[in-house]
């Protein structure tokens, strides 16, 4: 064989020991979906619901600075230093997608902060349909549009309904109000996602978000079952 | 080796770059910048200050590459606090040290290399450049080329955003600053010519800085031989852009 093809020192370019090292770190879990659709109000429903049991942190994505983390703040959800705020250079999607360099320094700084941390949310700035984080960042991703929006949102797919890990179709409450079916948003999400979970909700009705925190729950299960 | 240089001064380089707008975004808050004019007035201006001293900063941290371990982080951890003295905005050290710490993230799997490890951690971005040149198999120039290309591209990009500016007059903008992108790289990767009138060696009034630098030997390995340009008015820019509340950028 010639000398340039033999393996015995050869080191995988594409083996990153910061990913292997994840799998013993906290769950990054993406929270991503348009504006208004309720990703900053599921962070604080899941901080509320799951801050008594696990180690967790939120790293915010605002357009400006520090609006969603000023929101988690007031509502007193995590304690200041377990929130981070970076800023995305108006273009949120490019740092959760393409350069990640910025949310991945907040991660470190909370990880590095809270050496017991089990959870990190992060959750993105208000993009459209086609948003979707990069798995350098996040582990899984889950992906909130709302009922407001109309009921053809995810027949319209983009990588945010089609490929997300879970998604959430919030504000059931105001389907009657907006005419829009239900049925149709569940039949035309499961038609899309492969066998992929949808949960319709309504944080307004179960400001736990009860669901969304079991299927989180279960995350740190099977990531725990698979690395064990 | 062009490709290297080429990726290292590619905007897609995910080293954390798009969050930062170089200061334009304060300077068009200020109305400083507000037309392909000003814009190219502020990159100029910009290019013969921090891009110069950034420029100088990358191609002497990219000199000591060749050095024995011991001496290369010597010369490394100088170059980084001489870097430091011509940096007196805390908001714009804060910036340097998050972007080079976003290019070693991806300069280390992209080019690896033992001399990562012989960087100080959280370094000054045109330090992490001038190794990444080094890990990359480019010389001084090249990091200098880097360097100076960056200190242009980075704010003109953010400028286009903020300003909802035609790409293409921005390119144009980018385009026409290349001779002048070309000469402070020259003119800082050799430290004979400097960018603007500086005490010759043999007069120099000792380290200012504070900083023991040894022997000054003419070829530019000498840290107080670096480009000091600095602009008051980005390091202004800079620090009231931090206090705001409402930035898209980081800085």
């Amino acid at each position: 064989m010639p000398p340039d093809h033999l393996l015995d020192d050869y080191v995988d370019p594409y083996d990153d020991p910061a990913a292997r090292g994840r799998r013993h770190g906290p769950l990054r879990v993406g929270l991503g979906g348009p504006v208004g659709s309720g990703k900053t109000a599921l962070a604080a429903a899941l901080c509320r619901t799951l801050g008594a049991e696990l180690d967790l942190a939120v790293v915010t994505n605002d357009i400006y600075t520090t609006e969603d983390a000023d929101f988690l703040r007031r509502h007193a959800v995590l304690p200041d230093d377990r929130i981070e705020a970076v800023q995305t250079g108006c273009c949120p999607h490019t740092a959760i997608r393409d350069d990640i360099t910025a949310n991945l320094d907040a991660v470190e700084l909370l990880e590095a902060r809270h050496p017991g941390l089990e959870l990190v949310l992060v959750e993105s700035g208000g993009d459209n349909l086609t948003a979707s984080f990069s798995y350098g960042l996040v582990d899984v991703q889950v992906f909130v549009v709302d009922v407001a929006g109309g009921d053809k949102v995810p027949r319209k797919g983009g990588p945010g309904v089609t490929a997300s890990d879970l998604l959430v179709v919030n504000k059931t409450d105001l389907a009657p109000l907006v005419g829009a079916d239900l049925d149709v948003m569940r039949r035309d999400a499961a038609a899309v996602r492969g066998g992929k979970p949808t949960l319709l909700i309504s944080l307004r009705e179960d400001p736990a978000a009860t669901e969304v925190a079991a299927w989180v729950r279960q995350q740190l299960r099977s990531r725990a079952a698979q690395h064990a | 080796m062009t490709a290297a240089l080429l990726a290292l001064a590619d905007s897609r380089l995910p080293a954390g770059g798009h969050t930062h707008s170089g200061g334009v975004e304060q300077a068009i808050v200020a109305g400083l910048v507000h037309d392909p004019r000003s814009l190219e007035v502020f990159l100029r201006r910009r290019l013969v200050t921090s891009g110069a001293v950034a420029a100088g900063a990358a191609a002497a941290a990219a000199r000591e590459g060749g050095g024995a371990p011991a001496d290369r982080r010597a010369g490394w951890a100088r170059i980084d606090a001489e870097t430091d003295a011509r940096t007196p905005s805390p908001a714009l050290r804060r910036a340097s040290r998050q972007q080079g710490r976003g290019l070693v993230r991806v300069g280390r799997r992209a080019w690896p290399a033992a001399v990562w490890d012989d960087l100080p951690d959280r370094p000054h971005h045109p330090l992490a450049l001038g190794v990444a040149a080094v890990a990359a198999g480019l010389g001084p120039d090249d990091a200098a080329r880097a360097a100076a290309y960056l200190a242009v591209t980075g704010p003109a990009t953010a400028a286009q955003r903020l300003l909802a500016m035609d790409p293409i007059t921005v390119a144009t903008v980018t385009a026409r600053l290349g001779d002048e992108v070309d000469r402070v790289a020259a003119a800082t990767s050799t430290t004979s010519t400097g960018i603007s009138s500086r005490t010759p060696p043999g007069t120099s009034p000792g380290t200012s800085t504070g900083v023991s630098t040894g022997t000054t030997d003419g070829d530019g390995r000498d840290p107080d031989w670096l480009p000091a340009d600095t602009d008051p008015l980005l390091d202004l820019l800079a620090e009231v852009h931090a206090d705001r509340g409402d930035r898209y950028f980081a800085s």
